[in-house]
């Protein structure tokens, strides 16, 4: 019972009851094969293409602001590579630099209009968001008088971007994406910064006076959620030999969803790396997993939204359980006491 | 140091914006080991001093002492780190984080090297829960409790331990009993007797009289941003004070005796009455 409840007071606990259910839901009503489910690559694929973004995004959400800019960042990073390295035939490594650049630039902006102003930045990104549609269509247009460009990738952009695993149909890119999840984990939970993150999100105006440099962190978190998109959209543009203007608006929706259910409060200061992956995952299940089940496909987004309002209520409850739950173990606190009163 | 310097004084300090005189030439000074209990209602401008006090802003004219030094704070980190410490209404705490990391929030213990430096949790925790049992909380035995679970005056009481433990020398509290019950406003008032007897200088603001008469050493009461009073425990009753501050007929007659004093002499606040 105490580990029970130790358990549901982890930040990630309901995003884990959300994948038990919806696999649950999926087997019981879909009859899905669970077995050729968890060997098919397209939802992992999926999986890897949100979560990359999704982590820096739960990272930037616990310090309490929000970017949807990444919306635009996704096709921006494809588009910049496909154009330099496709259009103009620069070599790979410039098309690299290029979409790494571009992801930087806006996270810059984004960044210091954040610190700077005092516009919420859910309508600085929404602003930045509409502005790089424009700049990518328009520039696109103008560069290569197409809104498609095709690009051919070398070998070894390819093995380390773009490349298939396995012989199958596994994208790199989920290397990436637990690469990610493992460093970002390390800095959230391990380190200073992430206690940081975690008190900005608490109180900003506290922080700063504690002397957290609330400003920098702020255009960091910024930068990273904007890079980490455009590096997502070069890996896509490498893989697939081509890059599309497109507007990226279900990628907003779908990292955030992945986010919230994954633990992360909407007004910061609470969440987990491990609980934006596996609601990422969760997440991933629904909408790809769906094809494996012989429900029809168009269902999967009332299942998304029923997982979502489950996801966030669960959430609420094992946060007020983590808050108040913690006399019962008063014995063993006792304990612990003497054993620092001995230490001394 | 000798007895009679104080650790931090206010000479005279004006605080305007723009147009708008917010502080009229406030001297205060506050010594070691000494209670200052700042007493004001609502918009007589006792958060503007604080903030003063603690560097968010700069006076206007007028100086600050610490040691009898000048010091001139251009932010709230040059102040803390002089050792003015400010507590704020709910803490200053972090309720979603642990009792640990928020006690070392700012300046986390790390142990290993390189970019591997990790967050001590286990020195954080163990630290946390032994200061603020010092100070007689001994109800906060988990260090990776989350602070929201706890009362409003542990929270008081955990951020005043935290102060005490890096070093504060000046502790200023704001409202630290306004949102709190009989039972825990005495248990944040111990707590303040507790940074007293450890030689801290404490300033308290507060608008209850009850409050403050508990702890207090040395009062002032500020009426439209000047101090309108100034006096030592014991020199005035508990009523008094009260119809100082809480605008009965005395209130009233000092705020025009002051307005009149102003127009006269040449927007001149008049020396506090001892």
């Amino acid at each position: 019972m105490e580990m029970m409840s130790a358990l549901l007071r982890r930040p990630a606990a309901a995003s884990i009851l959300s994948l038990v259910g919806v696999l649950a839901f999926y087997v019981i009503f879909g009859g899905v094969d669970l077995g050729k489910l968890l060997n098919a690559a397209s939802w992992v694929n999926y999986a890897a293409r949100i979560g990359i973004v999704a982590i820096p995004v739960g990272l930037l959400m616990v310090s309490g602001e929000i970017d949807i800019s990444i919306g635009a960042m996704i096709p921006a990073g494809a588009m910049s590579a496909a154009i330099i390295t496709g259009y103009y035939e620069f070599p790979m490594i410039f098309g690299i630099l290029g979409a790494i650049g571009i992801g930087v630039m806006v996270g810059l902006i984004n960044g210091i209009l954040a610190v700077r102003t005092t516009v919420p930045t859910l309508i600085i990104t929404l602003a930045t968001l509409v502005a790089m549609q424009g700049v990518v269509l328009a520039g696109s247009k103008l560069l290569t008088g197409s809104a498609s460009v095709p690009l051919t990738a070398p070998g070894w952009a390819k093995t380390i971007f773009g490349q298939l695993m396995f012989g199958g149909s596994h994208q790199v890119i989920i290397v990436w994406w637990v690469i990610f999840a493992v460093v970002f984990w390390f800095v959230l939970h391990q380190t200073r910064y992430g206690n940081w993150i975690f008190a900005m999100g608490g109180d900003k105006e506290s922080a700063r006076n504690a002397g957290i440099p609330v400003n920098r962190m702020t255009i960091v978190l910024f930068v990273l959620t904007a890079t980490s998109a455009s590096f997502v959209g070069m890996c896509h543009a490498i893989l697939f030999n081509s890059a599309q203007v497109s507007g990226g608006m279900n990628d907003i929706f779908n990292i955030i969803v992945s986010v919230v259910v994954g633990g992360v409060l909407l007004t910061g200061g609470f969440g987990s790396v491990p609980g934006v992956f596996v609601g990422t995952l969760t997440f991933a299940i629904v909408i790809k997993g769906i094809d494996f089940t012989t429900i029809d496909r168009n269902w999967s987004n009332l299942i998304i939204g029923v997982m979502l309002l489950t996801a966030v209520a669960m959430n609420e409850s094992f946060r007020k359980l983590a808050l108040t739950a913690v006399l019962g173990k008063k014995e063993n606190a006792g304990d612990s006491v003497v054993a620092v009163a001995k230490n001394n | 140091m000798s007895e009679n310097t104080p650790v931090l004084e206010m000479r005279n300090v004006d605080k305007s914006f723009g147009p708008i005189d917010v502080l009229h030439e406030i001297s205060l000074k506050v010594h070691e080991g000494e209670v200052l209990c700042l007493l004001g209602d609502n918009g007589a401008g006792k958060s503007t001093l604080i903030k003063t006090l603690s560097g968010v802003h700069q006076p206007t004219r007028g100086e600050m002492l610490m040691d009898s030094k000048l010091v001139n704070f251009q932010n709230p980190r040059e102040a803390h780190d002089m050792g003015i410490a400010t507590v704020h209404q709910f803490g200053g705490t972090y309720p979603l984080m642990s009792v640990g990391r928020n006690f070392f929030a700012g300046v986390e213990p790390t142990k290993g090297f390189g970019p591997f430096k990790i967050f001590d949790r286990k020195k954080a925790n163990r630290i946390a829960v032994e200061q603020v049992q010092k100070f007689g909380i001994t109800r906060i035995t988990d260090g990776d409790r989350l602070v929201g679970g706890l009362s409003g005056g542990e929270r008081q009481s955990l951020a005043i331990a935290r102060a005490v433990y890096f070093g504060a020398r000046v502790l200023i509290l704001d409202e630290p009993t306004a949102a709190l019950g009989v039972k825990q406003a005495a248990h944040v008032l111990r707590i303040v007797n507790e940074a007293k007897k450890r030689g801290l200088a404490v300033i308290f603001i507060t608008h209850q009289v009850m409050h403050a008469m508990a702890v207090g050493d040395h009062f002032a009461v500020l009426i439209r941003g000047a101090i309108a009073a100034d006096f030592r425990k014991g020199d005035k009753s508990r009523e008094e004070i009260a119809d100082l501050m809480a605008g009965g007929e005395s209130m009233a007659d000092l705020e025009a005796s002051i307005e009149g004093y102003m127009e006269t002499h040449g927007g001149h606040v008049p020396p506090p009455a001892h």
